[in-house]
């Protein structure tokens, strides 16, 4: 509902928020900033970086030619595009079945799932690190997909499952009397209904996935290392090199940004979902 | 063709037993309404015959043919949802043609039951528009629509109206009983309004706790129905029930007398004090309390000069009066 706000209080709050965006939205400014210095330049005092040094693109390309940027990028790709697209082989279908045909016990199920999720990840390293391990998945793009479907897979079917709950029973129940057989009745009616919900699941489970630094960090090495354990590579063995390391976080991050940029209406709208009827 | 036949159909969720056991026959062509209040298992039997709900036992035969184990689709019935049920992402031209599409029918063959169901129902000029750019009453005609293009056996509505504001119920009423006059297809009916039962039924069924009551005419129940039950169920308002001494004069545990069958009258057998009075225009129904018997509802003509704390005489229709015995059962 719509509540008067007077045009002082409206000033207000955009400065507050104005300010806040600024705040949150600064560290990456200044990433992308010291991305185009020097390394002589970028540990000068913050001014100086700002007005009294020069722009320079050599940082990319040092950091290309050291550590293979493509090679991490596809590693990241494949590794998130294929955990999503793995852990919907297996969500739409949990999803599905607690959504429309629920039993006595699904919702202590869906909890269960949840909980997962608040047990340190560290908890379960040792045995999976020995896992991995002992069947030669270590530093495979196979193993930590699988481990980051398995990681997201909670979230996903949550998701999933809070989009199905919108769609009513009745309309499926209509398609069945109109003579759908569950094919026809999931391709013509379910799918294009539930196309919001499964397309913004994707997105924010490939964020995730991306994003992702414990797993990708521990059981990878050389071969599978994705972004994160690009960026990681540039702290602390050489010293900290602030120009290289903010010049391969802004190539690591920019196409999930660019991504995030273009989909975050459908981001919004996935996220607060069921919220508000 | 539309006989439908449930034979000792039983419905059991869990512990619960919805549907005791129930025995019915729909003959083709007619116009049947399940009736009565919340909970009564109505919608779940309706659910039955349309296959959406399993039978834990009984038989369900559509045309003869036993239909308990087939899926919805192959039953031949067309359903209408309360909540309409219409697919939100398709036209309406695409919502009425989706049953033809589901059967295999060709494009133009579509195109024509489409066009035709259409002209029927006053849609033509909303086909190429969503369900959700549709007032209440449109969305109710294209469900109807999309119920009628494939000619079903039977067509089954579960309280198709109850979502209408009044005056389009009663438009969408009589629509309805034109439909049914022009196609004479059996028609099942389930609501908890027994005005919607009455004007609308060739045989209404009468159900509490998922046991079928009394089953007949609208004015067969109306006139003699078989216990407590149905009496104060049908009719509006509902029958007055009186105990104690006044029933014991009539040998009976209980009696009912209809709010239309007493008389205002200058010197009648019970004297009391309106204590309501609502004047409808073409009837006045007053709430009496009468000395020694209790509240009586009263209908009287719609110009009559009652007020509250007025003190009238009334008298029943004796040849109107129901008998009930103490379990409720109408006595000869």
């Amino acid at each position: 509902m719509a509540r008067a706000v007077s045009n002082k209080t409206k000033t207000i709050n955009t400065v507050i928020a104005g300010t806040l965006g600024v705040l949150m939205f600064f560290p990456i400014l200044w990433i992308i900033i010291l991305s185009f210095k020097t390394e002589e330049d970028a540990v000068r005092a913050p001014l100086e970086v700002l007005f009294q040094s020069g722009w320079t693109t050599d940082n990319f390309s040092t950091v290309q030619a050291r550590s293979d940027y493509f090679r991490h990028f596809s590693n990241s790709v494949i590794i998130s595009l294929g955990s999503t697209l793995l852990g919907l082989v297996v969500a739409i279908p949990a999803a599905w079945s607690m959504a429309f045909v629920p039993a006595r016990r699904t919702k202590d199920v869906l909890m269960w799932m949840l909980s997962t999720k608040m047990m340190p990840p560290v908890g379960v390293l040792v045995p999976i690190y020995l896992i991995f391990r002992d069947t030669g998945l270590l530093d495979s793009r196979v193993g930590l997909t699988v481990v980051l479907m398995l990681i997201n897979l909670p979230i996903i079917i949550w998701m999933l499952y809070t989009y199905f709950r919108e769609i009513p029973g009745e309309i499926l129940e209509a398609a069945r009397m109109d003579g759908a057989g569950l094919k026809e009745e999931i391709l013509y009616v379910l799918t294009p209904m539930a196309v919001p919900g499964i397309a913004s699941t994707i997105l924010l489970n490939i964020i995730l996935a991306w994003n992702e630094a414990f797993w990708t960090l521990n059981l990878t090495a050389a071969n599978a290392a994705p972004l994160t354990a690009f960026i990681a590579s540039y702290s602390s063995p050489e010293g900290l090199f602030y120009a290289k390391l903010s010049a391969a976080s802004i190539m690591a991050i920019a196409p999930i940004l660019i991504m995030g940029w273009f989909s975050q209406k459908q981001l919004v709208r996935g996220l607060t979902f069921g919220a508000v009827k | 063709m539309g006989q439908i036949t449930l034979s000792q159909v039983r419905k059991s969720f869990g512990e619960v037993h919805v549907i005791p056991g129930v025995d019915l026959t729909i003959e083709d062509g007619e116009f049947v309404v399940f009736v009565g209040p919340s909970g009564c298992g109505k919608s779940t039997l309706l659910r039955l015959i349309a296959g959406l709900e399993d039978t834990t036992s009984g038989i369900i035969a559509i045309d003869g043919k036993d239909a308990t184990a087939l899926p919805p689709a192959k039953r031949g019935l067309a359903m209408v949802f309360q909540s309409y049920a219409l697919y939100p992402h398709m036209s309406v031209r695409k919502n009425i043609a989706f049953p033809l599409k589901m059967a295999g029918m060709s494009e133009s063959e579509q195109a024509t039951r489409v066009e035709r169901a259409a002209k029927v129902l006053n849609l033509t000029s909303y086909l190429d528009r969503r369900p959700g750019q549709l007032s209440g009453g449109q969305r109710q005609r294209v469900a109807i629509g999309r119920a009628i293009v494939r000619e079903p056996a039977a067509f089954l509505f579960d309280e198709p109206l109850s979502n209408l504001d009044a005056a389009l119920r009663v438009g969408m009423r009589q629509e309805i009983t034109e439909l049914h006059q022009s196609l004479k297809t059996t028609m099942v009916y389930v609501t908890h309004d027994q005005v919607e039962a009455m004007t609308m039924a060739d045989k209404i069924v009468v159900l509490n706790a998922g046991r079928i009551e009394q089953v007949g005419s609208p004015l067969e129940l109306y006139r003699a129905p078989v216990n407590q039950f149905v009496a104060g169920f049908i009719g509006s308002p509902k029958m007055n029930f009186i105990e104690g001494a006044e029933a014991k004069k009539h040998g009976a545990s209980t009696i009912g007398i209809r709010p239309e069958h007493i008389e205002i009258v200058e010197d009648g057998p019970w004297t009391g004090t309106v204590g309501l009075a609502e004047h409808l225009g073409s009837d006045t129904f007053l709430r009496v309390t009468v000395d020694g018997i209790g509240t009586l509802t009263v209908r009287a003509n719609g110009e009559i000069d009652r007020h509250r704390n007025d003190r009238i005489t009334l008298a029943p229709q004796t040849d109107k009066i129901h008998r009930f015995d103490k379990d409720g059962r109408s006595m000869k």
